[in-house]
């Protein structure tokens, strides 16, 4: 026992030297136009090497550490609660949402103007999320493309405006509507595929789009991207200081107030917010409809959902077609708070963060998606005095996350009757 | 009700079921016996175009369903009780039986989900219970409920029996017979030979993708071939 503890502490002080070593003993130094390799400084090396020796002696007393640290009681706090009634979770579901939307149609009047526009980021995210958790948390389909959605809604208002000068109002139906048409023609190559394959699939589907924007440069500017993207109008009314186009007025001449850029802002904000709640009241209907029992039924067993007669084809391209038209809503609302959108902003990582915000929500579950999306967009800026360490901050968290509550923040609930033991 | 004419179907280039012929009259429990492998399910899969018969027809009511899609053929009056029955575990047992009547409309779900109560009592006690959390027997009578949902004419158990405790297994042939009482056609497939010939009116006996016998339940019981092979001896 004692000399294979020994053998397994030498070898992991080992990888731990092997590994830190190069990452924090090197430093790329540029001298003039030439970059040098530069040695560790003492204090690191030190670093290092005490490490290591902390890695060799916790392996070495491993058991007896352990053992130690299970008798403390428990670090998660939620660990052995009980699950609450579903009367009063319900009534406590019903009143945070009411609590978060009058939070948020009171914020913007309170924040300042950075925190309305992150908090409209925030609401982009929210109809992503909610859309991908049709396509991944009830209909079980993995898509690491999604992103690919929200591209085709954001550039079809920008390509739009810039050939045809389209308003935002206009561009939004068809940007989703496009949207959801690339979502059933992507729908229709992977019906068979399942898993890992649906996975690949999807996420090349995601590249192709982003590489096309790029390379078409005749069309979208490639990576200069598309600028001059118009604010959204409100009956008519612009927020700019000067009215741009013919026949418009400006909101602050028409009320008579002084002009503040925070308007477009707010009003941009309110939009986001007013589609978002759409996308998440619509989604909640589909999902106590037939359709998304279907959707459910086929992502618990293809199989037996065939015996019922349901066609796997429709059930499968109805949750692509649903999910894609709720990124093109995004997209669409996207490129008019940027003004200005390349393809950059559609990368994959975008399609792993709203994959992120779904799966630590919790897979099905509304309300766990809310959540996760406020988390996850406003965690990165507040860690932005880490700057470098952002991402491996993230990602401590997901894992975190993962080992404590592997079912999501507000796991998916089914409504059902309790019952009642017997006085 | 049901004929198959001379069925062949293949998984890729392997032929498992060589020209095979089965009938299925209106009312009656028809039992399919068979060793592993010699072509049961493929043959239940077959009548759900799920692979279709490369050759042959397939004819349910009158009607030939052999080039239907699957979802079709779903819809036109046949339920299958699958293999492993297959409910939706994380599904409530509600929400599985609405499964079943998915293109049914609210008041005959509601109908027949009164009746299916009536004959799996049980079933009741379980309404919002999780369907994975059950037993098997519990899933089984589900699986079927599920499947009398649609109120189908004609109802295709495979493996009724499978991975059951005796006791369960009773219960669940005697549920079988009843659906007989209730009018709906039963094909039955059944590894578990003997209760399912007995049972049966007719039977058919399923061989390498070849039907070696049929005869009459009770006839097939009695004949000292099916006995070696089927009742251990």
């Amino acid at each position: 026992m004692a000399a294979h503890n020994l053998k397994h502490a030498l070898f992991c002080a080992i990888v731990t030297l092997v590994i830190s070593y190069p990452i924090l003993g090197f430093n790329l130094e540029s001298q003039g136009t030439s970059v040098i390799l530069e040695g560790a400084k003492t204090s690191t090396v030190i670093g290092v090497l005490l490490a290591a020796v902390i890695v060799f002696l916790f392996q070495l007393f491993r058991d007896n550490v352990m053992g130690s640290l299970r008798q403390l009681p428990a670090v998660n706090p939620l660990a052995n609660r009980k699950p609450m009634e579903q009367s009063r979770r319900l009534k406590l579901e019903s009143a945070l949402l009411t609590l978060m939307v009058i939070g948020a149609l009171i914020w913007p009047f309170i924040a300042s103007r950075g925190a309305v526009d992150l908090a409209t980021l925030v609401l982009i995210y929210i109809m992503l999320a909610l859309g991908l958790n049709v396509v991944v948390g009830l209909a079980g389909l993995l898509d690491l493309g999604y992103v690919a959605f929200y591209a085709v809604g954001a550039y079809t208002f920008a390509l739009l405006s810039q050939y045809y000068g389209v308003s935002f109002w206009f561009a939004l139906p068809i940007g989703a509507l496009l949207a959801a048409l690339f979502g059933l023609v992507l729908g229709f190559p992977v019906l068979r595929l399942r898993g890992d394959y649906l996975a690949i699939v999807t996420l090349g589907f995601g590249e192709i789009i982003r590489i096309l924007l790029n390379n078409m440069t005749s069309l979208t500017g490639g990576p200069n991207g598309i600028g001059g993207i118009p604010d959204p109008t409100l009956f008519g009314m612009e927020f700019g200081r000067r009215v741009k186009e013919e026949g418009n007025t400006s909101f602050h001449e028409t009320f008579g107030i002084a002009y503040s850029s925070e308007h477009k802002v707010i009003f941009l904000y309110l939009i986001a917010l007013v589609l978002a709640v759409i996308t998440a009241i619509a989604i909640r209907r589909l999902m106590r409809m037939p359709v998304g029992r279907a959707w459910e039924a086929l992502r618990e067993d293809e199989i037996a959902a065939k015996s019922l007669g349901l066609s796997r084809t429709a059930v499968k391209l109805s949750a692509f077609t649903i999910g894609a038209f709720f990124a093109g809503f995004a997209g669409t609302v996207f490129a008019s708070k940027q003004g200005f959108i390349s393809p950059e902003s559609f990368v994959f990582l975008e399609s792993a963060i709203i994959l992120a915000i779904v799966v630590l929500g919790g897979m099905g579950s509304q309300m766990g998606v809310i959540l996760a999306a406020i988390a996850v967009t406003i965690l990165p800026e507040l860690a932005r005095e880490f700057s470098e360490y952002r991402m491996l901050i993230f990602g401590a968290a997901m894992v975190l996350m993962m080992v404590w509550r592997p079912q999501g923040l507000m796991p998916m609930r089914r409504i059902h009757i309790e019952l009642k033991p017997q006085e | 009700m049901l004929v198959l004419e001379d069925v062949h179907t293949h998984y890729g280039k392997i032929e498992a079921l060589h020209g095979v012929s089965v009938e299925v009259n209106k009312g009656e429990i028809v039992s399919l016996i068979g060793a592993n492998g010699a072509g049961k399910t493929t043959l239940l899969m077959t009548v759900c175009g799920n692979p279709q018969a490369t050759s042959g027809r397939v004819i349910f009511q009158g009607r030939d369903i052999t080039r239907d899609m699957t979802s079709n053929i779903m819809r036109s009056g046949i339920a299958i009780v699958p293999e492993g029955r297959r409910v939706f575990s994380g599904l409530t047992v509600e929400e599985n039986l609405h499964m079943g009547g998915f293109f049914n409309t609210k008041s005959e779900i509601s109908k027949s989900q009164a009746h299916v109560y009536e004959l799996f009592p049980r079933l009741k006690e379980r309404e919002h219970q999780r369907a994975g959390t059950m037993s098997g027997g519990e899933q089984q009578m589900l699986a079927i409920g599920r499947a009398l949902m649609s109120k189908p004419n004609m109802i295709i158990l495979d493996e009724p029996s499978l991975g059951l405790a005796p006791l369960v297994i009773k219960q669940i042939f005697e549920i079988i017979g009843k659906l007989r009482e209730e009018g709906i056609t039963v094909f039955l497939v059944e590894q578990n030979a003997h209760q399912a010939l007995n049972l049966a009116d007719r039977g058919y006996v399923l061989e390498t993708g070849r039907i070696r016998l049929h005869d009459t339940g009770k006839n097939l019981l009695a004949n000292p071939d099916v006995q070696n092979a089927y009742l251990g001896g």
